[in-house]
């Protein structure tokens, strides 16, 4: 089953679990964060899809996202960063447009706009930063990675966790013990053992996002991406995915955007790249992903063998204080 | 890549100025490493901790003293000390029951853990724990039931019981071959996680784990036998201490930021005290020799610094887990090195 790259390094994970030529080419998400509005849309088509339980409904005060993190009961979570930080500084046009569009005059439409209610705002073009806040707002809908060395498959002593054929990562309600060993084995804390509420399925069965395996099964859109009205969330072959993001990141460079990026994407990294990656518009753990996330099982060889010294350590040491002296 | 809509080019054009500093924690320990600036969503955690409660340090401490009494059991039958060799045996199963009563009710019921029969994967340090132990676990009650047989009045011992005098020594000694990994794949058990504390610690942890476990049961074997058999484990408890306190240094050492938390709160207390009480256990343990109150004594001091090991490398793990710095500091730091995690192709072998 296992190649010698199974633990760390480029594979084809589907093909690594032993599924034959004729499976199909692997499936993923990249979700591009620089349009992603913060509608929500794919949290609450993945609950209504999956049938995922609401839990948290804590104002949490620190932002505009109560829903908290990924976590049993919810497989897919926007993040919502407030940053001290200018929006960039191209002209999108709008204005001139709408103006040229009526006349000579913008007409106020009533709009919300970003300065406190009451303010005059300048006439366009006399002093265009004051209606540019200092601030941005960053927003990313995190999910599964679907790692190409997914720890929490690797851990799992039942194999109710299991690659599918679209290559990425599921869990078997019916054979998960509930150990949870998956829950600390994921580098970036996806999965969770369901605590509740009272009565919902699964209530002690670890959970996280399956990229919706019974819709791909029968070749259609995971929910979420289906439901996303920016297309910020798009599902498809992860090849493709993979050079429709480098084209996306080199198209928001050349705009002068440098602090596009993109994470998760690099098949030689930590976690071997992972099947759901994402362009960010900052550094990772801005969004509340690991900088440099690596699969625990690449160590595990040495893990063991340091296991083996100290079991003959153990040994040797124990025989030893019965040889010699009789008291 | 058409739709209009994409093509917007939102966010900044500005510089890379990164936002650090977050969240700071003062620390009133001293600590090796300067304290680090680091930025996180609202300081909510990235790794999410186990879910595990008290079960499973009490697992790991109990598999320890099971592991090491089968061993002291196994010298002491080869080498005529028969109080040892009783009191080796039936520690080891009382041991293995409390391990595999708190394995159960981490699990909820009995028949998971069969279901962890169902696959044998490499891959997963509690599949591998779970086989070592079904492997061990019936050698180790075969021994304690043929102790027990040996204990009947001789007219009791007939029939299929007289078996038991067959199995015993055979049962005993591979107990004492398969006990050793018992004690130290539980260290693998924990390091194989994204938990920083306990993988940051997989070097040393097995070594701390059998140091620990081999004082933790030569204080058992300390109190339970006469003194003029306690000669190996009083010897044993030493080279365990030792060991324990030894590798446990070395451990901080190499752990960098992420053995703060064995200082800090809960954690570090025990941690402490663990120190404490095997420092004491190990003194105790060179004048045992002379008196059955400092031999007890210094058992039970053994056997509490133990359990204060294992449950404060475990509760040192899950606060690494709940901070997010432990998580992102040490990645952050790499990646400022340029040093990030990739896959080398290992070099080709030059063609002939
Ligand atoms: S992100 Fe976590 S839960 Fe998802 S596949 Fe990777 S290790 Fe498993
Ligand atoms: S909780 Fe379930 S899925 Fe996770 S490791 Fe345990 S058995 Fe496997």
């Amino acid at each position: 089953m296992a190649g010698k790259h199974s633990l760390f390094g480029p594979v084809d994970p589907a093909a690594d679990a032993g599924y034959e030529e004729d499976r199909p080419p692997r499936k993923g998400f990249f979700t591009d964060t620089s349009i992603c509005i913060g509608c929500k849309a794919c949290e609450v088509a993945c609950k209504e899809w999956n049938d995922v339980p609401a839990t948290h409904f804590d104002l949490l005060g620190s932002s505009y996202d109560n829903s908290f993190s990924l976590n049993a009961n919810q497989w897919r979570h926007v993040a919502f960063i407030e940053q001290p930080k200018r929006m960039g500084e191209q002209e999108s046009g709008l204005r001139r447009q709408a103006q040229e569009a009526a006349g000579q005059q913008a007409v106020d439409l009533g709009m919300p706009g970003m300065a406190p209610p009451g303010v005059m705002l300048p006439e366009s073009g006399e002093d265009d930063a004051v209606d540019r806040p200092d601030f941005r707002w960053l927003m990313s809908s995190d999910v599964c990675k679907h790692c190409t060395h997914a720890a929490c498959l690797d851990v799992c002593p039942t194999g109710s966790l299991f690659r599918s054929e679209f290559g990425t990562v599921v869990v078997q309600d019916d054979i998960c013990n509930g150990c949870g060993y998956c829950v600390p084995a994921c580098p970036y804390g996806v999965i969770e053992r369901r605590k509740g509420p009272e009565g919902s399925k699964n209530v002690g069965i670890a959970q996280k996002c399956t990229l919706c395996y019974d819709r791909l099964g029968s070749g259609k859109t995971p929910a979420c991406a289906q439901a996303c009205p920016t297309q910020s969330i798009q599902f498809g072959d992860v090849e493709e995915l993979r050079e429709r993001a480098n084209a996306r990141v080199e198209q928001l460079h050349e705009a002068g955007i440098m602090d596009a990026r993109l994470y998760g994407n690099d098949p030689e990294d930590g976690v071997g790249g992972t099947g759901a990656f994402f362009l960010l518009m900052d550094e990772p753990e801005v969004y509340g992903f690991p900088p440099d996330p690596v699969v625990t099982t690449k160590d595990l060889p040495e893990m063991f063998t340091r296991a083996g010294a100290a079991a003959l350590v153990l040994l040797a040491g124990a025989a030893l204080s019965f040889v010699g002296r009789r008291r | 890549m058409t739709t209009p809509g994409i093509e917007a080019t939102p966010g900044s054009a500005g510089g890379r100025t990164r936002r650090r500093g977050g969240r700071r924690k003062g620390g009133g320990d001293r600590s090796m490493v300067p304290e680090a600036t680091f930025t996180s969503y609202y300081g909510r955690p990235i790794v999410k901790p186990s879910p595990w409660e008290n079960d499973i340090p009490i697992y790991l401490f109990a598999g320890g003293v099971a592991a090491g009494s089968s061993l002291i059991a196994a010298g002491a039958d080869l080498t005529g000390r028969p109080t040892l060799r009783r009191s080796g045996r039936l520690g080891a199963l009382a041991a293995l029951t409390v391990s595999m009563v708190a394995l159960v009710h981490d699990l909820g019921m009995p028949s998971r853990f069969l279901n962890m029969l169902r696959v044998a994967k490499l891959t997963s340090p509690m599949s591998v724990g779970t086989w070592i132990l079904s492997i061990y676990g019936p050698f180790a009650g075969v021994a304690a039931a043929a102790e027990v047989v040996s204990m009947l009045p001789p007219r009791l011992r007939g029939g299929p019981l007289r078996l038991a005098a067959y199995a015993d020594r055979p049962a005993g000694l591979l107990a004492g071959l398969f006990a050793p990994p018992v004690a130290a794949y539980t260290a693998v058990l924990l390091s194989d996680t994204a938990t920083p504390s306990w993988h940051a610690a997989y070097k040393e942890l097995p070594f701390v784990f059998v140091g620990s476990a081999a004082a933790a049961s030569a204080g058992l074997g300390l109190i339970t036998s006469p003194l003029e058999e306690t000669g190996p484990v009083r010897r044993m408890a030493l080279g365990g201490a030792v060991l324990e306190l030894v590798m446990e240094q070395r451990m901080e050492h190499t752990m960098g930021i992420t053995a703060e938390p064995l200082h800090h709160g809960k954690a570090g207390r025990l941690m402490k005290a663990a120190k404490a009480l095997t420092v004491a256990g190990a003194a105790g343990s060179l004048l045992a020799g002379r008196s059955r109150v400092i031999a007890v004594g210094s058992g039970l001091a053994l056997l509490a610094g133990s359990a204060c090991t294992r449950f404060g490398v475990f509760e040192a793990g899950q606060e690494s887990a709940k901070d997010p710095k432990y998580t992102v500091v040490p990645q952050r730091e790499r990646l400022d090195r340029g040093e990030p995690i990739r896959f080398e192709k290992p070099a080709e072998p030059p063609v002939t």
